[in-house]
């Protein structure tokens, strides 16, 4: 079983959103409200993590390749197009409404509530349907 | 103020170093959407598939653990929290990531693409809480 560093990153992964206060829609739109009553504490979270990841990431990838894998998998677009920015600002407004990106919304998993599963059923979703529209976009654009 | 500061600085350091970890064993970026749109639609769906069942479990532990009181459910009816998911799955796929893939992974990597990515969607949460707080004077 060569892949249960996952299962344990993903426990760290999780441990630290709860811990943050990223699990909390409140305090997520509390930090996303500058107009309003600000709750700047959600940048130390970015903070915190982009530190270790602008610290390490460097170090990591001179390694010829990664501990328990042949070879590392990177992203290898570069360019800002449209799609990238379009995507960007829907993903922006979604999180803007309720106030869950990706990983809090899966992490509040664990608390039982019924409008996560709505939130995550309807996220698949539109993962699904954001596949079609690229089918029917490349087909308009031939 | 700096002692509410300690969960958000310690928490964020944990996800740094979750990341790095995933990075250094398996060789593969943290980014959360595209972990899970992976585990339906492949391929790699082991090591998805353990990651998310650690990211849930982990969330659970750490209030058990910590005594970290779990959050009030979010506020709102459930056509939002349908609408709000439907714009993340969409944007987060044609955008190929989130906080986590192009926040924190990326621009730890000095991706500009990443970099205008996370500009991008911290500017439009921040509009869109405006608008729905400000302007229209609703409070999900």
């Amino acid at each position: 079983m060569k892949q249960w560093p996952a299962l344990i990153t993903g426990l760290l992964f999780g441990a630290g959103l709860a811990l943050s206060g990223m699990t909390d829609t409140r305090k997520v739109l509390g930090f996303l409200d500058i107009a309003g009553n600000w709750d700047p504490d959600l940048l130390f979270v970015m903070g915190g993590a982009v530190l270790v990841t602008l610290g390490a990431t460097p170090f990591i990838l001179r390694w010829s390749s990664p501990l328990l894998a042949a070879a590392f998998s990177l992203p290898l677009e570069r360019t800002i197009d449209r799609r990238l920015i379009t995507g960007a600002t829907l993903f922006g407004i979604g999180w803007g409404l309720w106030g869950y990106c990706p990983g809090p919304a899966l992490t509040s998993i664990a608390y039982g509530s019924a409008s996560t599963w709505v939130f995550i059923s309807c996220m698949l979703g539109g993962m699904w349907l954001a596949g079609r529209l690229k089918v029917t976009v490349s087909r308009l654009d031939d | 103020m700096l002692d509410s500061l300690i969960d958000p600085i310690i928490g964020g350091v944990l996800i740094g170093i979750a990341s790095m970890a995933l990075l250094a064993t398996l060789g593969r970026i943290a980014g959360i959407s595209g972990i899970f749109w992976g585990l339906f639609a492949g391929p790699d769906r082991d090591w998805r598939g353990l990651f998310l069942v650690g990211l849930v479990a982990g969330g659970g532990l750490l209030h058990s653990l910590t005594g970290k009181p779990i959050p009030d459910a979010a506020e709102g009816p459930l056509w939002l929290a349908a609408l709000a998911g439907l714009l993340v799955g969409v944007g987060t796929r044609m955008g190929s990531g989130c906080t986590s893939g192009h926040g924190v992974c990326g621009i730890g990597r000095l991706s500009v693409r990443s970099l205008a990515a996370t500009a991008t969607f911290m500017a439009a949460g921040v509009v869109t809480v405006f608008v729905t707080r400000h302007v229209i004077g609703v409070t999900p």
